[in-house]
């Protein structure tokens, strides 16, 4: 059996569509020391660093952690990067988690980010690269067909996007660090917001953020000896499918569901949706909810969007989701998949402020990207396994 | 630590290729994974590492997906470095104990463009980039600062190229190669000051792949395996006015804790772009002076961006199997003036 894991410290930056007050360096040192002082570690406590981002070019770097090295204290350290796509900043969590498992290192300080006013998030997923037809259409013109044919395969009511936005912005208020901040906002607001790529309304999107956010990941013996409570990671999975192949559904993609499978036999959960107590999942266009919660096991093929309608999603609900205000509410790509961890992590060490489940106990944390086809997924517990 | 073994590995590098990296990888992937022995659904975990940058696109590793087989979906994850550290990845991953094998592939494709300017990329954005200092230049100023303090000469750099294309004439896989007299390599004209032509990479287009296995699975399936015996990788800070560029701390650091000097070394295998590195690395890795470095012919021969690390390990491992020593240093350098290093102690059955 490999060494158990836990995550000691949490930090977040405050996330907006330009931090003008801070550079790169400054955006990742915000993060990384918030989760140092949550942990109440310094540096030279950190054995190595593992770091994720979405694509160079949404900054227009190359390989920005050699230039970022200092700036994380890696000097003299092992420093891996990780890109697995949108999946990303869970990804990069999981390779610290397997740092520690290992028994390779005691103490991994991992985190992600974006800053995504650097550059052009647009531009740069919308280059027509040779032998290949451009898109010219970013994320959203690749994933509004996936939504639609799940509408068509479903059934499901043409305001589940909405109600789903909608519980999301108000989740998102409780959330200080989240980037989009709409006191006000109503269904009609959101029913009414302009088409962006149907059927996916501008309000039903993801804004583009800069943003960081890291955790300490602790071996068995020094998690208990942290001032907050640790989050014990229970499993972890990632799967991985090939993005045009004709046997694949990329609606309810393969890799999904066996990522999930091999999370929930990791950590002994049998019926995932009775055990597990809160969700923090990868939703940047707000379809994806009810598409993940059928992916994930939480409601049988074509029903999940009721979970959306009779509430269990809400953050009063059965089973919360995207208590933190999700990806809807801050996206410094990334960051996002970790920001999911993050949540899930908080959740079930009490510290999740006012977004907080009540009792959580076990939560996962779950990141995609590609063409719906990279996933990570973690769960995490209150009570050491 | 869990004994982990190199089962396979293969590669393609060409000066220039007119196929897309998919195309480059697809029967290099292949041919790894057809010497594991193993069928591809047998390999537990797949890992790679390669540069958005390269293919000027965002997520270009996802289409290589396609080109190693990902159905039905696999275990899988990427890093934005040269494949040696995509390597170090699926190697942790097998010590966790939830697998035990891995394909490791990484690929690189400079040809389109001009490489030495695009990692000026790689710089401090806000105030280094601007500039655009290209590769070259930037390890033009730290040979001149090798040489200030007689770490190196022109002769021994001259030595150094002389020998490794010499050596290169072996390799069916180099892409510069040839019998040059030192004496004939010094007359050459300066490319930067004091590097000459063949003082820099011999950039090249390729990929690299590599299947690893743990345990007796691994004395199955070949007759001898090289066994990972240490694995280790650090990083310096990235101001070049804040290093000092006649050390390299993190190399020197990264083949300690490999254990690169518990015994006897036959040979190394470094990731050396600029000739001078090689020296300073033999310096700084502790490799004596009469040690053989690059039998392949290393980086000066042929210089596969985000795949020449990988490349050399492979390299290493492959000559060991074929019983041409029984323990060598694999060294993987990345980032201006070799800033992140990685070293691999390999040994034979």
């Amino acid at each position: 059996m490999a060494e158990r894991c836990a995550v000691i410290g949490v930090g977040q930056t405050k996330y907006d569509a330009t931090r003008y007050d801070v550079s790169m360096p400054g955006l990742l040192r915000e993060a990384a020391i918030r989760a140092l002082e949550d942990a109440e570690l310094t540096w030279n406590d950190i054995d190595a660093i593992v770091i994720g981002k979405a694509p160079d070019m949404f900054e227009g770097m190359m390989y920005p952690e050699n230039y970022l090295s200092d700036a994380l204290g890696a000097t003299g350290k092992p420093l891996l990067r990780v890109h697995t796509a949108g999946s990303v900043g869970g990804s990069t969590a999981n390779v610290a988690f397997s740092l520690i498992s290992s028994g390779i290192h005691d103490r991994v300080l991992t985190i992600a980010w974006e800053k995504q006013s650097e550059s052009n998030a647009m531009w740069a997923l919308t280059l027509s690269p040779p032998f290949s037809v451009a898109v010219v259409a970013g994320a959203g013109g690749f994933f509004a067909p996936l939504v639609r044919t799940y509408m068509r395969r479903s059934g499901a009511p043409e305001d589940t996007g909405i109600l789903v936005a909608l519980k999301d912005r108000k989740n998102a208020l409780k959330n200080p660090y989240a980037h989009l901040q709409m006191p006000n906002v109503t269904y009609e607001e959101i029913r009414d917001s302009f088409m962006l790529w149907d059927p996916i309304r501008y309000l039903e999107s993801c804004p583009s953020s800069d943003g960081a956010c890291a955790m300490i990941v602790a071996k068995e013996d020094l998690a208990g000896k942290t001032p907050r409570k640790p989050a014990w990671v229970l499993g972890s999975s990632m799967r991985s499918e090939p993005v045009q192949f004709a046997k694949r559904d990329a609606v309810n993609p393969m890799a999904g569901r066996q990522a999930a499978k091999d999370l929930y036999q990791q950590a002994g959960i049998d019926d995932p949706r009775k055990q597990i107590d809160c969700i923090e999942c990868y939703v940047p266009f707000s379809w994806f909810e009810p598409m993940w919660m059928e992916t994930m096991g939480f409601a049988d093929e074509g029903e999940g969007w009721k979970l959306t309608h009779d509430g269990t999603t809400a953050l009063d609900g059965a089973r919360p989701v995207n208590m933190s205000g999700g990806v809807l509410s801050s996206n410094a790509i990334g960051a996002s998949g970790m920001c999911r961890y993050a949540e899930a992590v908080n959740q079930v060490r009490g510290e999740a402020g006012e977004h907080q489940v009540d009792g959580a106990k076990i939560s996962l944390g779950h990141a995609y990207g590609g063409g719906s086809q990279y996933f990570s997924m973690a769960l995490f517990g209150a009570d050491k396994p | 630590m869990r004994d982990v073994a190199i089962v396979s590995f293969a590669q393609s590098n060409a000066a220039s290729e007119v196929r897309s990296e998919v195309e480059i990888l697809q029967p290099v992937a292949a041919e790894a994974v057809k010497n594991s022995g193993l069928a591809r659904t047998e390999i537990d975990f797949t890992c790679s590492g390669s540069s958005d940058w390269l293919q000027g696109q965002p997520f270009a590793f996802v289409m290589a997906l396609d080109a190693v087989g990902s159905w039905p979906p696999i275990k899988e994850s990427h890093v934005e470095q040269d494949g040696a550290w995509a390597l170090y990845e699926a190697w942790v991953k097998i010590q966790t104990g939830e697998v035990e094998s891995a394909l490791v592939y990484s690929f690189g494709k400079t040809s389109p463009g001009d490489i030495a300017q695009v990692q000026a990329l790689q710089l401090d954005p806000y105030c280094v980039t601007p500039l655009w200092p290209d590769l070259d230049s930037l390890s033009a100023i730290q040979a001149r600062a090798c040489l200030e303090v007689g770490v190196v000469t022109e002769r021994a750099m001259a030595e150094v190229v002389s020998r490794s294309l010499r050596d290169a004439r072996d390799n069916p896989h180099a892409v510069r190669k040839g019998d040059h007299s030192v004496d004939d390599l010094l007359e050459r004209p300066f490319q930067v000051s004091p590097l000459r032509e063949l003082d820099c990479p011999a950039n090249s287009d390729g990929a690299t792949a590599m299947v690893i296995v743990a345990g007796d699975r691994a004395k199955q399936l070949c007759d001898r395996p090289v066994w990972i015996r240490g694995f280790d990788h650090r990083i310096d800070p990235p101001a070049l006015g804040t290093r000092d560029l006649t050390r390299i701390p993190s190399a020197k650091l990264a083949a300690e804790k490999a254990g690169a000097h518990r015994d006897k070394l036959d040979f190394a295998e470094v990731t050396a772009p600029y000739s001078h590195q090689e020296l300073l690395l033999r310096r700084e890795m502790g490799l004596a002076d009469d040690l053989s470095v690059n039998p392949s012919g290393g980086s000066l021969a042929t210089h596969t961006l985000m795949s020449c690390g990988l490349n050399r390990i492979g390299d290493a491992a492959m000559r060991i199997a074929a019983g041409k020593g029984d323990r060598a240093l694999a060294h993987a350098g990345q980032g201006p003036c070799l800033q992140q290093n990685l070293a691999v102690v390999l040994e034979g059955e």
